[in-house]
């Protein structure tokens, strides 16, 4: 695809896009010239051997990570504009709010309830009368099967349950695309179905997601595109029926040997 | 022994344990005000006030806090602060004990889980109210503990004063050795009072732990 065709035209436009992004560690490289690009309602997965740069890939997405060079764009506007101080706290902030971020360890904020942790953003940042972020945070609940426990507090929950809240609090601010680091690595077994499912459900209402994942069958089952990340480059990338069942590369064909077999 | 003259001077002592009681409150109120102050300054994002949060802790937790009280009070006319001597010793003991309570406080505020800060970032939440919303609340239950310790070598603290003339406990002790030469009784009167006071103070800390921090 060249830049002329990428700008056809609005709808066109990628919903997310990274170009050329380079991060280091101090004298580490995790990150050697990432290109993505994701379109609206698109789903991507990214796998890859731990320590080959995806989730700092997704993170510097929401600039969790702060790239040392290249571009993140998400829904037309850069992530990463080059403005400082005060100027950059509030582009940063409210360009956050058009992106949810589910974390392998849930970070429910565990001193308010249920209720409260997918209020508080529309409350607070989108300034939603309290009633309707109520009834927006009912409708979000009984989505993921959780409305009975809106007045529970987090560490009653299950790690699966303690998920699918996380993911309700994101969607509570409206998001236009939905990035999920490790969303059930941190599971026991018997509860990864559940959130798995309620990932899905998004995936089937075309919501646009990036999901970092240790789960191969998850990823050919929801991804529209499979990217395989290894040493800090995409080492390949297409649909997840050619990635999983005709790798090209070998060393995506190493890491699935490992993985599928287990 | 002599349970006579210990129940004879107790009254006495009740009066001065008030002024220690008072003195202890007025600094232990200082001591939160500064640690506050200097745990913004010492998790700031500017380098200067992290330097000035630093300096301030290391000066006042690296020299004695009879020093620092003999500074203040002998010291300060010298350079026109002119106080008197409880006024002195409570400003004293404020911002020596604020200097140790800050460290409480940095260290229950940096205890915090960072996925509780990025969970609130990325919902769009600005660094001031991803601390006042999210971290603050949880890192407040993680510092009553360790103020509570500060707290009661604050009150033991309050000792110090007695040798810049402040009329609290020990002063009072010392003063009555001189008309009975009986210094056991009399050092144990005023041990038994700080004992009283700092039973009930690790009382007052151990409801607002169960209160308030019980997960």
């Amino acid at each position: 695809m060249n830049a002329a065709s990428k700008f056809a035209g609005a709808n066109d436009r990628p919903m997310v896009q990274v170009i050329d992004a380079h991060k280091s560690f101090g004298a580490f490289e995790i990150l050697k010239g990432i290109n993505l690009s994701v379109n609206k309602g698109q789903i991507v997965a990214i796998i890859g051997p731990s320590g080959s740069g995806k989730s700092t890939l997704l993170r510097s997405i929401n600039h969790l990570e702060a790239l040392n060079k290249g571009e993140v764009w998400v829904d037309g506007i850069q992530v990463n504009r080059p403005l400082t101080g005060h100027a950059f706290e509030q582009h940063i902030n409210s360009v956050r709010q058009r992106m949810g971020m589910v974390f392998q360890h849930f970070n429910l904020f565990p001193h308010m309830t249920v209720g409260e942790n997918v209020t508080v953003g529309p409350i607070k940042l989108r300034k939603m009368p309290a009633a309707r972020a109520r009834d927006l945070a009912m409708e979000l609940l009984g989505k993921v099967g959780l409305q009975d426990k809106y007045d529970a507090y987090p560490s009653r929950l299950s790690g699966g349950q303690k998920q699918r809240v996380a993911i309700a609090r994101a969607l509570a601010m409206e998001p236009s695309v939905m990035l999920f680091d490790e969303a059930t690595s941190a599971l026991d077994p018997e509860l990864v179905d559940e959130v798995n499912l309620v990932m899905k459900q998004l995936a089937s209402e075309h919501m646009t997601m990036i999901i970092v994942t240790h789960e191969m069958r998850f990823a050919s089952e929801v991804a529209d595109r499979v990217l395989f990340m290894d040493g800090g480059i995409v080492v390949e990338e297409g649909p997840p029926s050619e990635i999983f069942s005709n790798p090209r590369m070998d060393r995506t064909r190493t890491f699935l040997k490992k993985h599928l077999a287990g | 022994m002599d349970f006579g003259l210990m129940a004879r001077i107790f009254p006495f002592f009740l009066e001065a344990a008030l002024v220690t009681i008072e003195l202890s409150l007025l600094s232990l109120a200082l001591g939160l005000t500064v640690a506050a102050v200097i745990t913004m300054f010492r998790l700031s994002r500017l380098r200067t006030l992290r330097a000035i949060g630093t300096l301030y802790v290391s000066l006042m937790r690296g020299t004695p806090c009879l020093i620092q009280l003999f500074i203040l009070y002998f010291g300060g006319p010298q350079i026109g602060i002119n106080l008197s001597p409880f006024a002195a010793g409570a400003i004293g003991l404020g911002m020596n004990i604020g200097a140790y309570m800050a460290e409480a406080m940095r260290g229950a505020i940096l205890a915090v889980d960072r996925g509780q800060t990025e969970a609130a970032r990325v919902l769009g939440f600005s660094r001031f109210e991803t601390m006042r919303i999210v971290v603050l609340p949880q890192a407040a239950k993680l510092m009553i503990r360790p103020l509570g310790v500060n707290a009661v070598a604050l009150v033991k603290g309050t000792a110090l004063v007695s040798t810049i003339s402040v009329v609290d406990l020990t002063y009072t002790a010392q003063r009555f050795i001189g008309s009975t030469y009986k210094p056991f009784e009399i050092f144990a009167v005023a041990a038994i009072l700080y004992m009283a006071m700092i039973y009930a103070l690790s009382k007052v800390v151990d409801f607002l732990d169960r209160r308030y921090a019980a997960a």
